[in-house]
């Protein structure tokens, strides 16, 4: 488990367009990318000062990879996070306004409470 | 010795901007009377004649971020910028420049912290649309200094909800006794029942519209007692996965004080959340 890398990844590619477009574009490559390359920066340490740690349990990355927000929602990813970025990454498919959001809701509609844990 | 003009909680929607601004064809056929109920809560501040502004509200993982995550956090800086690309692109909300007031912020972190507050502080902070949306609603031409102050209403673990109330019951202590001749709003955004990223997220109301109505009783009349005793961090999950944000509404509860009830008390029900808008005048004020 290490929600707080999957979070990590999905504040990281929310809070810069232009990974929002690569992770839109090729999610796996961007989740391979960004886990070898960026998930030990600590984001207030220069570069060289890396974790040596984080990685993704193969569930996570999987996840990440099929841009599959049920699972990460499922892995306990912060749920502010996910929405945030599958809004950016998937609204403009959609004609009606909020037909994503509906549609995100309708997809984990087999869940009542307790959701899963965000704690990290 | 200070005086607060006005103590004022709401919601914090950041579909207002784009809603009210939009026209035509986009313009949503709510928008007229939310529009209306925001320009008579404007009013509300506007007759207080502040000189300063206190803001009360939360980073949505902006600036703050798990590897470092404080639970009360107050702004020193002279100046800060305001919203977020990702809150342009999903909001349309516009970048601010805000003036900041280091003599109130130093004094409350000063007093705050010896009355057993261990807060965090900031000289470098960018806020968010929980400081910028009461600023689009109340004082659009964001023309007063304003001393943000954070909770952490997002990350578990969060502070408990009494905590909350405690921090604005001194809050409102340390305005109180600061010694300026300043006239100081004290203005806190929250939520009432929010489901953001979960199954009951932007349904035809807010996910728990009882929670709602007991919320605004609460909030409307002081009720403190009442809501200490019916809200925890687990019952605030049951709501919608976002109610954590009722904390701060509670603080501004202990800001305006137990059982002291609103002069103005006003809500929308809208899609997806119920918006509700609530200002007190202490009697000194005046």
């Amino acid at each position: 488990m290490s929600k707080y890398l999957l979070n990590k990844f999905l504040f990281t590619i929310d809070r810069d367009p232009e990974l929002v477009e690569r992770y839109r574009n090729d999610p796996r490559g961007t989740v391979e990318w960004w886990e070898s390359e960026r998930a030990g920066v600590i984001l207030n340490c220069p570069e060289a000062e890396q974790s040596t740690w984080p990685a993704f349990t193969p569930a996570e990355r999987e996840a990440l990879a099929a841009h599959d927000y049920v699972k990460l929602f499922e892995l306990g990813a912060h749920n502010f996070l996910l929405l945030t970025l599958f809004i950016a990454v998937f609204e403009r498919d959609y004609e009606e306004p909020l037909a994503f959001q509906r549609e995100f809701a309708a997809r984990l509609s087999h869940w009542s409470l307790p959701y899963p844990d965000i704690g990290t | 010795m200070a005086k607060i003009a006005a103590v004022i909680a709401s919601t914090h929607h950041p579909f207002y901007y784009r809603a009210s601004t939009w026209t035509g064809a986009d313009r949503p056929p709510f928008a007229d009377e939310w529009a209306a109920k925001i320009g008579a809560f404007r009013e509300t501040l506007t007759r207080a004649r502040p000189d300063l502004l206190v803001m009360v509200g939360s980073d949505h993982f902006h600036q703050l971020w798990l590897d470092n995550m404080p639970q009360f956090l107050i702004g020193k800086a002279p100046y800060y910028d305001a919203n977020y690309y990702n809150e342009e692109r999903e909001f349309g909300l516009p970048r601010m420049f805000l003036r900041g007031d280091e003599e109130l912020s130093a004094y409350l972190l000063r007093q705050g912290i010896d009355a057993g507050f261990d807060l965090a502080f900031s000289n470098e902070l960018r806020v968010d649309h929980s400081i910028t949306c009461p600023l689009i609603t109340l004082r659009p031409q964001a023309d007063l200094p304003i001393v943000p102050i954070y909770t952490n209403i997002f990350a578990p673990p969060l502070p408990q909800p009494w905590r909350f109330v405690d921090l604005g019951k001194t809050i409102r202590r340390l305005v109180e006794s600061w010694p300026s001749d300043k006239r100081v709003a004290i203005i806190g955004t929250g939520h009432l029942s929010l489901e953001l990223g979960g199954p009951r997220q932007f349904g035809p109301h807010g996910p728990d519209p009882e929670f709602d109505r007991k919320a605004v009783e609460w909030i409307a009349s002081g009720d403190l007692k009442s809501a200490l005793a019916e809200v925890s961090l687990d019952s605030l999950w049951l709501p919608g996965n976002a109610t954590h944000g009722f904390m701060d509404f509670m603080l501004m509860m202990g800001v305006a004080g137990e059982d002291v009830a609103a002069d103005y008390s006003d809500s929308l029900d809208l899609f997806h959340t119920m918006e509700a808008y609530f200002t007190w005048y202490p009697a000194e004020a005046s």
